[in-house]
């Protein structure tokens, strides 16, 4: 039987495009200059530039809410598949009210972009660094051994205790935050809701602390090690039965 | 996790799992609640598979009303308690609820609140949980006194087994975990079994701690053509073959756990 190739793309005459080119031209996005408008190309440079848009944070260019419930949910069926360690670390600025109320709405925007900009500093390209909401951000590091849960989250906060943010000519605020984070339980699947839930009770535990720290859930080792599995299947006793 | 026993209850809650699937931990779990039944106990098992439920399947049962119902507020939880073939009673999962497979608040909430509205009518309520050490499953666990690991002696369920005594250890503290080992060769398999277990916990487990976990056997159930037959007629072994050597080894659990 011949193989039917599939019906050419046809265009449909029209299509209200005007409100995504204003969005796209307000963002800075570049169209491709040397396909014609209106061509497939171009389209597709224009669906690209949506989906760009909306996967991302106004205010800081980190991924948004939305791109961050993929990420964790493309994370949490990667942890159940391979059994690979992964953490999550939500951030929040403390007292961040206080700048918002001493400098202005304006300062409070400028802390949370600088922030956003330490905690993108600090991390691998693999990472997901999102706005979770207001002064609240969330990390997924894929990947990421138990063992260095504790040094990227003291890296990140160390960060942005270092690097006072200019909210006027002049004005330097010292900022800090609190980081809570839980690793994925390994070769079980967990949800996304969980596992947040479990990072953000570590860091209501930061905060409780004082403040300015980094707070981890203690991973439960659920793995089993060829010392015990040898010790459970190596002795002559168990032998007697094979 | 919640610390075991918070549940204000008459009934003894006996957590029936066991790291691996396809062990008979859902035939353990009805045959059982069969023999308690016999031995004088009310008893009710709860499908706490809530991802992939099958005692259904295993009592050949056709529920209208499933623990879904009562979780979405459709039905009464009066009206989803079922007697079963053996004589004791059932609440089922129902295989719409694939949406619990996921632990969160409401699901915590539902299944505690189900437990402790019926606690008060059993002697003893069977939490079969599902298979592996997901969140629904230690959750489901932590809510009975005592727990029961089915196995094998196959290696993999040997090794699951294990490691979901591991963790129950670690994150839920308990000292005593029962120990029963389905289809084994030949008799005093399961005594082998459980020193060999209890060796690499004592090594691996409680070394350090204060608190060591005694693992408890509650028995062994023989390899039993009697049992197959009995699963695809989708009856109870108790029920159609009483005499056969793997009934007459649940019997001897059921005393086991009751004395």
């Amino acid at each position: 039987m011949p193989v039917q190739s599939p019906p050419a793309y046809k265009p449909p005459t029209t299509l209200r495009l005007q409100t995504a080119l204003q969005l796209l031209a307000q963002s800075g996005h570049m169209l491709p200059a040397d396909a014609p408008q209106g061509s497939l190309p171009w389209l597709q440079a224009v669906i690209d530039g949506l989906c760009t848009l909306s996967s991302r944070d106004v205010l800081t260019g980190l991924s948004n809410r939305r791109q961050f419930e993929l990420a964790i949910a493309r994370e949490i069926d990667r942890v159940a598949r391979a059994g690979e360690p992964a953490l999550v670390l939500m951030a929040d600025i403390d007292h961040f009210k206080r700048v918002n109320d001493t400098h202005g709405h304006a300062a409070g925007d400028e802390v949370i972009r600088a922030v956003a900009q330490s905690l993108q500093d600090c991390v691998r390209p693999m990472d997901t660094v999102a706005r979770f909401g207001g002064e609240e951000f969330a990390i997924i590091l894929p990947n990421c051994p138990p063992a260095f849960g504790h040094t990227v989250a003291e890296r990140i906060r160390t960060k942005v205790q270092r690097r006072p943010v200019t909210v006027a000519p002049g004005i330097e605020v010292a900022i800090t935050i609190s980081i809570g984070g839980a690793f994925a339980p390994q070769w079980v699947r967990s949800s996304a809701p969980l596992w947040i839930e479990r990072a953000d009770q570590q860091l209501y535990r930061a905060k409780a602390e004082g403040r300015n720290r980094a707070c981890l859930e203690q991973p439960t080792v659920l793995q089993v090690s060829p010392e015990e599995k040898g010790l459970l299947f190596g002795t002559s006793q168990f032998q007697d039965f094979e | 996790m919640t610390t075991p026993n918070t549940i204000a209850a008459r009934a003894r809650i006996t957590a029936v799992t066991s790291g691996k699937g396809g062990v008979g931990k859902t035939f353990m779990a009805a045959n059982l609640a069969a023999a308690l039944t016999r031995r004088g106990e009310r008893v009710l098992v709860l499908d706490a598979d809530l991802g992939l439920a099958n005692l259904d399947v295993v009592l050949n049962l056709h529920p209208k009303i499933t623990l879904h119902d009562v979780f979405t507020g459709k039905a009464e939880l009066e009206d989803a308690i079922l007697p079963a073939p053996g004589g004791f009673s059932v609440l089922l999962a129902g295989s719409g609820l694939v949406e619990y497979s996921r632990l969160t608040p409401e699901v915590r909430e539902q299944l505690l609140s189900v437990i402790d509205k019926v606690a008060p009518r059993f002697d003893r309520i069977l939490l079969d949980t599902g298979a592996g050490i997901s969140d629904v499953v230690l959750y489901a666990v932590s809510l009975a006194s005592e727990v029961m690991v089915v196995a094998t002696p196959e290696p993999t369920s040997l090794t699951d087994a294990y490691a979901t005594i591991k963790v129950l250890a670690g994150q839920q503290h308990r000292r005593v975990i029962k120990l029963v080992v389905n289809q084994v060769s030949r008799l005093g398999e399961g005594r082998v079994i459980r020193g060999q277990l209890q060796q690499v916990v004592d090594r691996y487990v409680s070394n350090g701690t204060d608190t060591p976990l005694k693992l408890e056997l509650l028995g062994e159930v023989p390899t039993d053509t009697a049992v197959r037959d009995a699963v695809q007629r989708r009856q109870l072994l108790l029920e159609t073959l009483p005499g056969s050597a793997a009934a007459k080894a649940v019997g001897a659990i059921a005393d086991k756990l009751i004395a």
